[in-house]
């Protein structure tokens, strides 16, 4: 890197934060120590908890009141920020250096057009006139490729989509060209296709401009498409940082290894699956049309599925992928019949589920089980974990000692300790917690297990031990599994056949290999496109 | 697969996990307004449960030569079997010499009740309405139109009409102020049922087969609790001051049963020359409905974390 001879735009040098007293660990980051050039972009790479975003904030003098940095200091462009006071901390923000957030939907103002925000930074930091504003936001906005600078100044931020909002966030941190740009999880909130033009961008503008950038992700697909150098935080400490080619191919430490070998594959593993397996759920032109009713105005009509035809057979996992809103969970619901599909059909076996009453439905419920994504809201907080696993089975009749006999089994194969049964929820890990569901839903003895983005909201080594939990059930049990999910890399690895959604429709069908390495439909080509960091293998390192 | 079985979770390891979260009653009755509110309150309570006890006369006795006393006159009563007895009117006597002291203590006992009355039946009924009404979605939109049409009744309009259909007492008067409680209540809990029916924990108890009636008293109900017991002290406050308007009034509790309202009506044309007839239920009224309030601000901020002002 032909950057090294200048002088780097922020030096942290041995920087301590204290975490409250009475929290899991006594520094929420511990002498943690690393640079970003000019025209260089480090990212933090961390699970949650690792103290990335801390930094972020300590460097932006954000910090919430009950965090203390305790020791080292953080050099701006040689000047230490740590001792500075609020007025400077305020001169320094969006002049020196500026944020980007992860939720553009929270990050801008409701009640103010997208023009008047970024304004506000120039009138607060410039001496320029009216009509000189004007102009120098309408190139920003045209400089971070937003169509119609002219409209968009003048939209509000409801008006655009997210991709467009986090556009307009950039523009804001970067109208007054700062040297340092902290990019907080810009985009872990964005669907796949538009994280890939929003990393391009960022890419482009701090490459024109030799802006030094600290980008915070949990993400190394996004980590292998953006970043010159990686630094790998766990629980506070620093504890790799090199090139991204060398930390990605040869790591040095074990957990660096654990972390980028957890990361699933994008090539479809080769599971020798069999195709013989009885048909245990098909859909026949699945529906699902949301109609509001208007009675002063026309109903608004919002079709999330239209002609869904699925089918699996016992033994086998069916992914179906897709970005935010494109049915893939009102499919889901639908088979669930936790909500009621419009049009079409739902066959369980040979029975059709999908228009029969609430009573004729209560016998057929046990036979589908399903696996929601945040594990924080799954469980029932104020009653046990053992109540929750035993209240299907002794709703189908079971006495609590035979259900409780039930539940330990499965929390044993589930690898959990069956004595934790009298606990409750918020005394386990968001991934303990996510078994619990597991070992809820397999009490029911179901055919169909749905997990509907069920391992999303876990980090990625958890992640991984979930899915294998996942796979190995199936097998064992030889359950069909539909597995919802937006994570291309996860379907990857744990489906048989791959069903990709788009706008309520399913637009391509077929083995998991064949969509993977030979998708036909031009939406799926672009799926795959964008999927960030494609080109590289994690995890090959081992070998060498 | 070796990752995994390192995952095996040990009880000791989770057990540690759990002094973080404290029982949120504990942190309750820890609160300094939860304690203010709730000492003054006990001291309410003890008021009305032991009014015979404290040196108070029957609060209804009529004594022609003992009228309109100030506080701290010496009064020698006649009992019935003719003896005297000398005794201090601590707050004065009212212009039928009924001993002012007394009748406040006594009028306690209607205030408790009516607050603690009118909190519990509003309570009642608007839990039963509003779990139906966020619940069965086609019930929703006609009992809420209801409940819109029974807030918009005032609770005093509303006690006029009732005592000249019935009779002033203490049944009438909770109804009167119960009517119009009972949507607040409703919508409180309805908007909780909505909120908490999308919750997967919910969704999951369906997937499993929970019949609704265990769905909605197992999985919904209990988290309406908190919200429910901070609601029902504001409610319990507005029915004492409601209460004490009414009596004032003449239309609510019978003029014969001490009430605060009672007895600030009838202190009302001597107010100039005899202050204390009103001012000291007016005290013990202001007291009781600040008690109750502070004790409900100090309920809110611990129990019903969203709608308090701190984090």
């Amino acid at each position: 890197m032909s950057t090294a001879a200048k002088k780097p735009v922020l030096e942290v040098r041995n920087l301590s934060v204290a975490l409250p007293a009475g929290g899991d660990r006594v520094h929420a980051v511990e002498k943690v120590n690393f640079t970003v050039n000019p025209g260089e972009i480090v990212c933090l790479v961390g699970e949650s908890g690792s103290g990335k975003s801390v930094i972020a904030f300590t460097v932006m003098g954000l910090l919430a009141k009950a965090l203390k940095p305790t020791s080292g200091e953080i050099l701006l462009e040689g000047e230490n920020i740590l001792t500075a006071d609020e007025t400077r901390l305020r001169e320094l923000r969006c002049t020196r250096m500026s944020m980007i957030f992860q939720e553009p939907m929270t990050a801008l103002n409701p009640v103010m057009t997208c023009g008047e925000q970024i304004d506000e930074v120039l009138r607060t930091h410039t001496k320029l006139d009216s009509a000189q504003r004007k102009a120098k936001i309408i190139a920003i906005l045209a400089r971070v490729k937003l169509p119609e600078p002219e409209r968009i100044y003048a939209s509000y931020p409801h008006q655009l989509s997210g991709g467009q909002r986090q556009r307009i966030m950039i523009a804001m941190a970067l109208v007054l060209d700062p040297v340092l740009l902290i990019a907080d999880e810009p985009t872990t909130a964005l669907d796949v296709t538009t994280q890939a033009e929003i990393l391009k961008l960022i890419a482009e503008l701090q490459h024109g401009q030799g802006t030094g950038v600290l980008f915070i992700t949990h993400d190394f697909g996004v980590v292998a498409e953006i970043a010159h150098r990686v630094a790998v935080l766990r629980w506070g400490e620093l504890v790799e940082m090199g090139p991204t080619e060398q930390i990605l191919s040869k790591p040095v430490q074990a957990y660096t290894k654990m972390l980028i070998s957890s990361v699933p594959s994008i090539h479809p593993a080769h599971r020798g699956g069999r195709k013989d397996g009885e048909t245990v759920l098909r859909t026949e032109k699945l529906g699902k049309t949301y109609a509001g009713s208007g009675f002063f105005q026309k109903a608004r009509v919002v079709k999330a599925a239209v002609d869904v035809d699925l089918d699996i057979r016992r033994g086998e996992t069916l992914g179906i992928v897709g970005e935010s809103g494109s049915g893939k969970s009102t499919v889901a619901r639908c088979i669930a019949r936790l909500i009621d599909p419009t049009d079409g059909k739902v066959f369980l076996g040979d029975t059709e589920i999908g228009k029969i009453s609430a009573g004729k439905l209560r016998p057929h419920r046990r036979r589908v089980q399903i696996v929601f994504q945040d594990p924080y809201r799954s469980l029932n907080p104020r009653i046990t974990v053992g109540d929750s696993i035993i209240e299907g089975p002794m709703n189908f009749g079971l006495s609590r000692d035979e259900a409780m006999a039930r539940a330990r089994k499965l929390m044993e194969t589930v690898r959990l300790d069956p004595n934790a049964l009298d606990r409750f929820p918020h005394q386990f890990s968001g991934g303990q917690r996510q078994r619990i569901c597991i070992a809820r839903a397999l009490a029911m003895e179901p055919e169909l297990l749905i997990a509907d983005e069920a391992v999303s909201a876990l980090d990625v080594s958890v992640q991984k031990q979930v899915l294998e939990l996942l796979d190995e059930i199936r097998r064992r049990l030889n359950l069909a599994v539909l597995f919802i999910t937006h994570d291309l890399r996860v379907a990857a690895q744990i489906c048989d056949n791959v069903a990709v959604m788009s706008q309520g429709r399913v637009v391509e069908y077929g083995a998991a290999e064949q969509v993977f390495e030979h998708p036909k439909h031009d939406y799926t080509k672009s799926l795959f496109a964008a999927a960030p960091g494609r080109n590289w293998e994690f995890g090959k390192f081992a070998a060498a | 697969m070796s990752a995994i079985t390192e995952e095996v979770v040990d009880s000791a390891s989770i057990a540690a996990a759990s002094t973080k979260r404290k029982s949120l009653w504990l942190v309750a009755i820890r609160n300094p307004n939860v304690i203010f509110g709730g000492i003054i309150l006990l001291g309410m309570v003890l008021i009305a449960l032991l009014a015979p006890f404290l040196g108070t006369v029957d609060p209804t006795r009529i004594d022609p030569a003992a009228r309109n006393k100030k506080p701290g006159t010496e009064i020698t009563m006649r009992l019935d079997d003719g003896t005297t007895v000398k005794r201090v009117a601590i707050m004065g006597t009212d212009s039928l010499g009924r001993d002012v002291y007394s009748r406040v203590l006594y009028g306690t006992r209607v205030s408790l009740a009516v607050g603690i009355s009118v909190a519990l039946v509003a309570i009642a009924i608007g839990v039963v309405i509003g779990l139906v009404s966020g619940y069965v979605r086609w019930a929703d939109g006609i009992i809420m139109r209801i409940m819109d049409g029974l807030m918009a009744i005032p609770g005093i309009l509303l006690a006029i009409a009732l005592v000249s259909i019935w009779r002033a007492g203490l049944i009438t008067v909770v109804f009167a102020i119960v009517v119009p409680d009972v949507p607040r209540v409703v919508r409180l809990v309805r908007s909780i049922v909505l909120t908490v029916r999308e919750e997967p924990y919910v969704e999951g108890a369906i997937s499993v087969g929970t019949p609704t009636w265990t769905l909605m008293f197992r999985h919904i109900l209990p988290n309406t609790i908190a919200p429910l017991i901070v609601q029902g002290t504001f409610l319990a406050a507005a029915a004492i001051l409601t209460e004490a308007a009414l009596s004032f009034l003449g239309i609510g509790i019978p003029p014969e049963i001490p009430s605060w309202g009672n007895i600030m009506a009838e202190g009302r044309t001597l107010f100039r020359v005899f202050p204390h007839n009103i001012l000291y239920p007016g005290i013990f009224l202001a007291l009781t409905v600040l008690a109750i309030n502070i004790m409900g601000d100090g309920l809110r901020d611990t129990l019903d974390p969203k709608m308090s002002k701190k984090v």
